[in-house]
């Protein structure tokens, strides 16, 4: 445990140099990451104000709130895509994490972990001028922003499980890029990205209710902007680490049999 | 006319290499599908709490979504895997050998690869442009100069993209440009008009989607007459020759990396 603990630390210190040293890039990738939420921004915006104040109980004000704790949130629960999966196990790349005496998975977790300071610290012009622009009232509690800081780093853990699962299926199949797309398309309905779950049918957000993704983007947006009351941020957590509980046995459960079926290729 | 026999011998063995991978195509298609469900669900979603966006109609906002993936199809089949085998070139050092062919630079890294898949997004495009179209009044003249102002924004996207790709013989990793104009893309959905003003402003000068997308959706729907027409040829043909000259100004500049 200790010595895992240690090297999370150094795989974490190797992500924060990495990011640093390529701190260029960061930025001008972070920049057409954060285009998304302000296009969604101006969009519900217009709209809220055309309908006279609120579209499904978001104000101009509250969609603002909510889509520039969105980008912080992107930033955070940013993680290894499928995509990268494939890259490696075709190109033989995998050998390498294989021969290391841990398990990827923490290789993977605590080098995107590590790199968060860095792109947090692109992302906090960028949410000035966005403050700058809109000025939305919120009033930041010190309580919710404690809470927000566990949620973030829960929803970060969720998610790269979530695609570290989806990116398993490279063991089996190399054609995977259709269900990565799905996963896209699924994820942009279902968590809150592209619009507050209130907007959807009430059936879609039941179907979001049995799902992770809400627990990725919406739960901690709204626990920052101060939407939910304390049981329901209370019920959140649960939730969240339920979904860590579970995707972690799955993880345990697929591993052993994906890297059965791995042969590498070069590498 | 070499030129063209030139694009079109790539193009041939390029077409000929993909079509090979036919499973690809049907990845394509599903990859497309989910795509045009994805903006269908994003329009419904607005349509169900407003009957129109900063002045646009349903059906003409179909018309925007329409020419955004028909753009997009473009760029993803034409433009993009040139641009990138550049930078992909530069970086290893192989660029060298492209520069020592026998032919126009800027004429060769244009033509040398092409997705032929991604044209499905073409096809598609048309399709939700007709459909949007279908529910308004559109002349022959309107389609013809909706055609034109299409074309203007496709050599401005090249011309957009062209730049970017200079800027790997300064910085080498330009990598990210890619990603970069992916994400500032997505923004080309809507009309810029539901932006703020600085990023209209960023919008219709630095990143000139707005040319390439809202412009011809403006013409379509009869926002734009034949003058705004005119003065978009004469900023294309001033864009591409800036283009021409920074793309000559820093091919001089680069040094070869390694091979």
């Amino acid at each position: 445990m200790i010595n895992l603990a240690r090297y999370y630390l150094a795989e974490a210190r190797n992500g924060l140099i990495h990011e640093f040293q390529y701190r260029v890039t960061a930025a001008i990738g972070l920049l057409g990451f954060l285009v998304e939420p302000v296009v969604y921004l101006a969009v519900w915006r217009t709209i809220a104000t055309a309908q006279g104040g609120t579209v499904g109980g978001y104000s101009a004000n509250d969609f603002t709130a909510y889509y520039i704790v969105w980008s912080l949130v992107r930033a955070m629960n940013l993680a290894l895509t499928p995509y990268s999966w494939e890259w490696r196990i075709r190109g033989g790349r995998l050998n390498d994490l294989l021969i290391r005496p841990v398990h990827p998975f923490h290789r993977d977790f605590a080098f995107f972990a590590g790199q968060k300071p860095v792109w947090i610290a692109i992302w906090i012009p960028f949410a000035v001028v966005l403050w700058i622009t809109f000025r939305p009232a919120v009033d930041l509690g010190l309580g919710r922003s404690l809470v927000f800081f566990v949620t973030i780093w829960a929803a970060f853990a969720i998610r790269h499980m979530w695609l570290f699962v989806l990116g398993a299926l490279n063991f089996w199949t190399t054609r995977t890029s259709a269900v990565f797309e799905l996963n896209v398309a699924l994820e942009l309905m279902l968590s809150g990205r592209l619009v507050p779950l209130s907007l959807m049918p009430a059936w879609v957000q039941d179907v979001a209710a049995w799902l992770p993704f809400r627990w990725t983007f919406q739960y901690p947006i709204e626990t920052m902007i101060g939407r939910l009351g304390w049981s329901q941020i209370g019920l959140g957590l649960v939730t969240q680490v339920g979904w860590i509980i579970l995707l972690t046995l799955v993880i345990q459960l697929i591993w052993g049999r994906a890297i059965r079926r791995y042969t590498a290729v070069g590498g | 006319m070499r030129s063209l026999k030139l694009a079109w011998s790539y193009f041939r063995i390029g077409a000929a290499n993909e079509i090979q991978y036919r499973a690809n195509f049907v990845l394509q298609l599903i990859t497309s599908a989910i795509n045009l469900a994805t903006g269908l669900v994003a329009i419904s979603l607005v349509y169900a709490h407003t009957d129109d966006l900063a002045g646009w109609s349903r059906p003409e906002l179909l018309v925007v979504m329409g020419i955004h993936i028909l753009v997009g199809g473009v760029i993803g089949a034409l433009i993009q895997p040139n641009m990138r085998q550049v930078m992909e070139e530069v970086e290893e050092g192989t660029f060298d050998l492209v520069l020592l062919r026998p032919a126009d630079a800027q004429l060769l890294v244009s033509i040398r690869h092409f997705r032929i898949w991604r044209l499905v997004d073409v096809i598609l495009g048309a399709i939700v442009i007709g459909t949007g179209a279908a529910g308004l009044s559109v002349g022959f003249l309107r389609a013809v100069a909706f055609l034109l102002a299409a074309l203007m924004g496709v050599v401005v996207m090249y011309c957009i993209w062209l730049v970017l790709t200079t800027f790997a013989f300064r910085v080498v990793r330009a990598d990210a440009f890619t990603d970069m104009f992916d994400g500032i893309y997505q923004a080309g959905r809507w009309p810029v008009s539901v932006y703020p003003a600085w990023l209209r402003g960023a919008l219709t000068f630095v990143i000139p989607l707005a040319f390439a997308v809202t412009v011809p959706a403006e013409t379509l729907t009869s926002r734009l007459g034949p003058l705004s027409l005119l003065a978009g040829l004469v900023i294309t043909a001033l864009v591409a020759m800036t283009t021409r000259w920074i793309w000559n100004a820093n091919l001089r500049r680069y040094s070869g990396a390694s091979a």
